[in-house]
């Protein structure tokens, strides 16, 4: 597998701050490459000097083999963005907006034209191409914006949270997206706060937290890698007195939430055992009983915690 | 290079669709060189093609430095501007875009004065001379506007505030109401350092037949002063442009 992006010891001060710090890794060719991290983690900042909208305190990036810092207009060409705060020219037709990404891009006019044609039914918005964007409502917008972001035809696609605020349907519609984009070949590069939508969608997610990369890996490894968090979850018909649960032998910490109790364990077996004996000899009926892996949104917790 | 050109080609369609119907550009573009230029005329006794010739070097002046400091701060405020930044266009392509659209604003409206002159009797000696004259002045005023709106802000209002401050005082050292000829020797000192004496001077040589400096320094100091806004232009926005995202 050939990368398409490789990052190399990338840094960002803001007067004082450092927003990324001397981050490294390498994207595939044909993976959707997801990007997650608290607010404020740095990465926007990142998906910014990726794609040759900020220039980088030190480190490098190169794209599609083409150095950012050297060769920064073909490396563009071969991109397509969507900001994370952006708009299209709301005077302008959502038509117009097409043609206009069409010619900074230098595609020719007549593949331009089918092209957005093509979008435009796509994402919904034919009927609605020659009013002006300002009467869209934001999830057209964004469909738009995304549209735009495809016109040159990328061989890389860089998402910058690409759903929020959006409804089930327009999300899923630009889900549906990445989705056929990745069976043709191309790369993305995602960024989201969604954690369901980042599991469903990427084969390989990073964490990034204060700057730094706290993990990179598949979404199932990243679930392995955390242990200790695999848990049981049960209730029971009347209350209990937790403190005798977390005697249990092979429970490493319990929680409890609403009526229900979550016991952590490496070894989730003997614990369904032990709660087993725990209601016969204690007369307790058992109303529910899940065992339960951790979701990538305890391993995003668990990395990106206060110490 | 072929590629940027175009580019920066669709930059400035763009920004004849958007900005030329904007209410700044409209007022500090047509509105006060006009009511500048009434102000000044009125009950006073001066010919017609001195006048004409002042008003022409005056709407130039005023129509092209109005468009491009409206562009930079109204793209920071609606978000347009991490789309070009991510574009494969440079710093330098897009303000030639942005200033294109301005020469462009600023020739289309400077035929007004000059038909109006034709109508009042004025002939035009050197019309070679004063078409060249209004393209560069033309390029050259833009260029003063985009130094402007460097300034990394959201608020067109504060380009403005800044342009009108530069803008008014140079239109009275340029020689539009006074003669160069006429003016003090400090007064011809300040007057040639500003890019509008010399379009006035190329308006008056291309109406009246003479004016006060050689034409081919008018040409080339307004060449000079182009090519320094631009480099200055060019400098400042790359420094800006990343703070205003
Ligand atoms: N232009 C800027 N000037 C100064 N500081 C900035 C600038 N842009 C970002 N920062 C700072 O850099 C850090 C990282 O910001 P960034 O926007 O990359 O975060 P993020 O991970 O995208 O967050 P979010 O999830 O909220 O979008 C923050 O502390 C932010 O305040
Ligand atoms: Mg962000």
């Amino acid at each position: 597998m050939k990368n398409v992006i490789e990052v190399k010891e990338l840094t960002k001060h803001y007067n004082g701050l450092t927003a990324v710090d001397h981050i490294n890794f390498e994207v595939e060719e044909g993976e959707v490459f997801g990007f997650l991290g608290p607010n404020g983690a740095g990465k926007t900042t990142t998906v910014r000097m990726l794609t040759g909208v900020i220039k980088p305190s030190s480190g490098s990036v190169s794209v599609m083999g083409f150095d950012l810092g050297r060769d920064p207009i073909r490396a563009k060409e071969t991109m397509g963005v969507v900001p994370e705060l952006s708009n299209a020219y709301t005077e302008l037709s959502a038509w117009n907006n097409l043609q206009f990404m069409a010619e900074l891009y230098g595609v020719p006019k007549r593949v331009a034209v089918s092209r957005a044609e093509e979008l435009l039914t796509k994402f919904d918005l034919y009927d609605r191409k020659d009013h002006a964007v300002k009467t869209f409502s934001k999830g057209m917008k964004q469909k738009l914006i995304t549209a735009m972001s495809l016109m040159n035809d990328p061989e890389i696609l860089f998402l910058d949270e690409p759903t929020s605020g959006l409804d089930v349907r327009s999300a899923r519609l630009i889900k549906e997206m990445v989705r056929e984009l990745r069976d043709t070949g191309k790369t993305i590069f995602l960024t989201t706060h969604y954690m369901d939508e980042a599991s469903q969608l990427c084969n390989r997610i990073a964490i990034i937290n204060h700057g730094r990369i706290a993990a990179i890996d598949a979404p199932e490894k990243l679930k392995m890698r955390i242990g200790g968090l695999q848990y049981v979850e049960v209730s029971f018909t009347a209350p209990v007195d937790v403190s005798d649960l977390s005697a249990m032998s092979g429970i490493t910490r319990v929680r409890t939430s609403g009526d229900k109790i979550q016991l952590y364990t490496e070894e989730p077996d003997r614990a369904i055992r032990g709660l087993v004996d725990y209601s016969r000899s204690n007369d307790r009926e058992i109303v529910t009983l899940n065992t339960l892996t951790p979701t990538l949104e305890d391993v995003f917790v668990k990395l990106t915690e206060e110490e | 290079m072929i590629d940027q050109i175009r580019r920066a080609y669709a930059i400035a369609k763009k920004d004849v669709r958007i900005y030329y119907l904007k209410g700044p550009v409209i007022i500090f573009g047509i509105l006060s060189p006009a009511f500048l230029f009434l102000a000044f005329m009125i009950g006073r006794d001066l010919p017609v093609d001195f006048l004409i010739a002042g008003l022409l070097g005056m709407t130039i002046f005023f129509t092209s430095t109005s468009v491009t400091p409206v562009i930079a701060p109204t793209e920071t405020q609606t978000r347009n501007l991490e789309r070009l930044a991510a574009a494969p266009i440079s710093v330098t392509t897009i303000l030639f875009g942005d200033m294109l659209a301005s020469v462009l604003f600023g020739i289309v409206i400077s035929l007004v004065p000059i038909l109006l002159g034709m109508a009042l009797g004025v002939t035009i000696v050197h019309p070679f001379i004063l078409a060249l004259g209004i393209v560069l002045a033309a390029f050259c005023f833009s260029a003063m506007g985009l130094i402007f709106s460097s300034t990394p802000t959201s608020m067109t209002s504060t380009v403005m505030m800044l342009s009108t401050m530069v803008k008014f005082p140079l239109v009275f050292i340029s020689g539009i109401f006074i003669p160069v000829q006429e003016l003090p020797s400090w007064g011809q000192a300040l007057a040639s350092l500003s890019p509008l004496t010399y379009i006035t001077e190329l308006c008056r040589y291309s109406f009246q037949g003479a004016c006060h400096y050689p034409v081919m320094v008018d040409i080339g100091a307004l060449l000079v002063f182009l090519i320094v806004f631009m480099v200055i232009a060019i400098k400042l926005h790359e420094r800006s442009l990343p703070k205003r995202l």
